[in-house]
């Protein structure tokens, strides 16, 4: 958008290829910051924990945009790629007790593999078809990661000790937030200054049309493969961090359900938006403890409470579709308009430039 | 000569499940990830009519088998037919929304507990001998039954008007809208026809194996002998079930049980590199990049 709701305009390439639009901007982004930073010390040790999920939620939904929301193409194999970082983690740690300097790399690394195996068929196919091969991968991940798993990890899963840097030892609810949030501040970054630069300007046109961005010059094929690389490397990553937060890896945990909380996440936060991953990481981390409360509290029929889980994915179904029908810009879209509203208030349209 | 009859009964349910993947992606271009939760209803409904029923099949059938027409038909017009427009991985992702709906209210209306619908039946499923293969009277069924979907269908397609409108619209939508085909009621029809075959192998599956919630997989697997088949040849997913049914049983037989699940989609991975628009769609339909 190439004017603020307030009639701040943009007067050269400078200042639309700046990273701060305004400086009212980064004095609201530096307060969130401050804020992020102060939430461990009045929360309880509970909600910590769940906005660490977040977190690492953060990091897969903003790789998941990449791909779906910014270059357009439907990636149905996300939990196949968190798997593949986990596993990462559960082998080297699990079998060999590899220290994290050299999991972590190397969970990137494979997952930068991945990320070329499901990008090479984007050279010969698109639109649907890439999607479906993105699923293929899925499952063919899934079924060897379970198969590793009943050979050498006892049937069960490979338990991972709390990673450890020299003598320091990263446990602990707080420790863990102060290290996902400046993870996630650097995935945020990596994404803004992407999509900033000519390889976010590629990634949209090909969106948009992608016979019109080849027309201009842009190399389809190598911008769709290179978004699939990133976004299956910081993927892994962020399965790599579940791994050693959770401290256990098993390939139950990567359903085919996980990969449709992610497109949830990033469809209710809103497509081919940065703030938007956040806010749809957030808001679907929190969303089934919310409703495990909700049906607590409430006067809810019993088998709403034995069934737990399919009263969290039905309402999860209900808000995917209403998003999709109702609002596709998502959450970053109402923020918006919301932030709109006082920019202008009193007034109730932008003024005409 | 076992493993002939394991392929072909493999082979028969394949066949009926990704018919619907075909008979869909060709009505409205859509690849719907909700066609194994689909099965999964069909099947439930059959199962709570066997019991209500005590076991009547000619009752418990037919109305299972009306029940999928109509949720499939129910399924385009309340969730796909109000996203006409909307881009193709939009409406996939209602698929896969309407999908999660219908496994969700399953488990809440019917719980997550493992049904056995063979119990249920009035006879017991008695196995026959033809040479040194062992057959039961099931997958006799199940061969019957789908060859005999698959000659109504191609007659419908082929000798009937409502067929030629059918192919039509598949074809190019607009340019049948605008001969005065109402392609609305079409896709309507292709998407009941879909959920028909996909509760007609749930019948034979649920029967033989178990059903629970989590049977939804299983049809869902079923997109890969469709892709294999072509997307758009409703006749390709015959090859196409025969080649996956033919990976999965051999491969359980001489590499690895646990193989089974992956085969498939390796086999798929590989169609997908090397002839993307399947053994008989037409080759237009991928366009290269």
């Amino acid at each position: 958008m190439a004017t603020n709701a307030s009639g701040f305009f943009k007067a050269g390439y400078s200042s639309e290829f700046g990273f701060w639009e305004t400086p009212w901007r980064r004095f609201w982004v530096l307060a969130g910051l401050a804020l992020a930073a102060a939430f461990p010390f009045f929360a309880p040790t509970f909600w910590i924990g769940v906005v660490n999920l977040a977190a690492i939620a953060a990091i897969g939904a903003l790789a998941l945009n990449l791909v779906t929301g910014y270059t357009g193409q439907l990636s149905l194999g996300h939990s196949g790629f968190l798997a593949a970082g986990a596993f990462t983690v559960g082998i080297l740690v699990g079998q060999w007790s590899m220290p994290v300097c050299v999991t972590l790399p190397a969970a990137i690394v494979i997952g930068m593999g991945v990320g070329v195996f499901v990008g090479v068929p984007a050279l010969r196919l698109r639109g649907i078809y890439l999607s479906i091969s993105t699923l293929a991968a899925y499952f063919v991940i899934a079924s060897l990661a379970s198969e590793y798993q009943s050979r050498f990890g006892g049937g069960a899963g490979f338990v991972i000790p709390p990673p450890q840097i020299g003598s320091w030892v990263l446990s602990g609810e707080r420790n863990w937030y102060f290290v996902l949030l400046a993870l996630v501040a650097l995935a945020t970054l990596l994404c803004l200054n992407l999509n900033r630069s000519h390889v976010g300007r590629a990634w949209l046109a090909i969106r948009e049309r992608d016979l019109a961005a080849s027309a201009m010059g842009i190399d389809v094929s190598f911008y769709k493969v290179m978004a699939f690389v990133i976004s299956t490397a910081m993927t892994s990553l962020a399965g790599a961090l579940l791994a050693y937060y959770t401290a256990f890896v098993s390939a139950e945990a990567f359903t085919f359900m996980v990969t449709i909380e992610y497109l949830a996440m990033i469809l209710i936060g809103g497509l081919g938006s940065v703030l938007g991953s956040l806010l749809g990481a957030l808001f679907v981390t929190l969303l089934p403890f919310l409703v495990e409360r909700a049906v607590e509290q409430l006067p809810f029929p019993a088998t709403f409470k034995t069934h737990m889980f399919a009263v969290q994915s039905g309402l999860f179904a209900i808000l995917m579709l209403a998003f999709l029908m109702f609002e596709p810009l998502g959450l970053a879209r109402i923020w918006g308009r919301i932030r709109a509203y006082f920019e202008l208030w009193p007034f109730r349209y932008r003024p005409l430039p | 000569m076992q493993l002939a009859v394991n392929v072909l009964v493999l082979t028969a349910l394949y066949a009926l499940m990704a018919e619907g993947f075909v008979l869909i992606y060709r009505a409205s271009r859509v690849f719907s990830l909700a066609h194994g939760d689909l099965m999964m209803l069909g099947g439930y409904v059959f199962f709570t009519c066997l019991v209500a029923t005590g076991g009547n099949l000619w009752v418990s059938v037919p109305i299972a088998l009306a029940a999928g027409f109509l949720i499939g038909v129910a399924v385009y017009l309340a969730g796909i037919r109000p996203l006409a427009g909307y881009p193709v991985a939009s409406i996939v992702l209602v698929t896969v929304a309407i999908g999660i709906l219908i496994r969700s209210v399953a488990t809440l209306v019917w719980s997550g507990q493992v049904r056995y619908p063979a119990h249920a039946l009035p006879f017991k499923d008695t196995p026959h001998q033809l040479g040194n293969a062992v057959f039961s009277t099931l997958d006799l069924a199940s061969l019957a039954a789908a060859l005999v979907f698959f000659v109504f269908l191609v007659a419908l397609l082929q000798r009937t008007a409502l067929g030629v409108r059918m192919r039509a619209a598949a074809e190019n939508p607009r340019l049948a809208a605008n001969s005065g085909i109402n392609i609305h009621r079409v896709i309507a029809l292709s998407w009941g026809l879909a959920c028909f075959g996909a509760t007609l192998a749930a019948l034979f599956y649920t029967t033989r194996v178990n059903l629970e919630p989590d049977s939804w997989l299983v049809g869902l697997r079923a997109f890969v002998p469709a892709l294999i088949g072509g997307m758009n040849s409703p006749l390709g997913v015959l090859p196409g079930a025969l080649i996956v049914a033919l990976v999965e049983v051999l491969a359980a037989q001489y590499l690895d049980p646990v193989m089974v699940n992956s085969a498939p989609f390796l086999v798929l991975l590989l169609a997908l590199w090397v002839r993307p628009w399947g053994l008989f769609g037409t080759r237009e339909e991928v366009v290269r990049v």
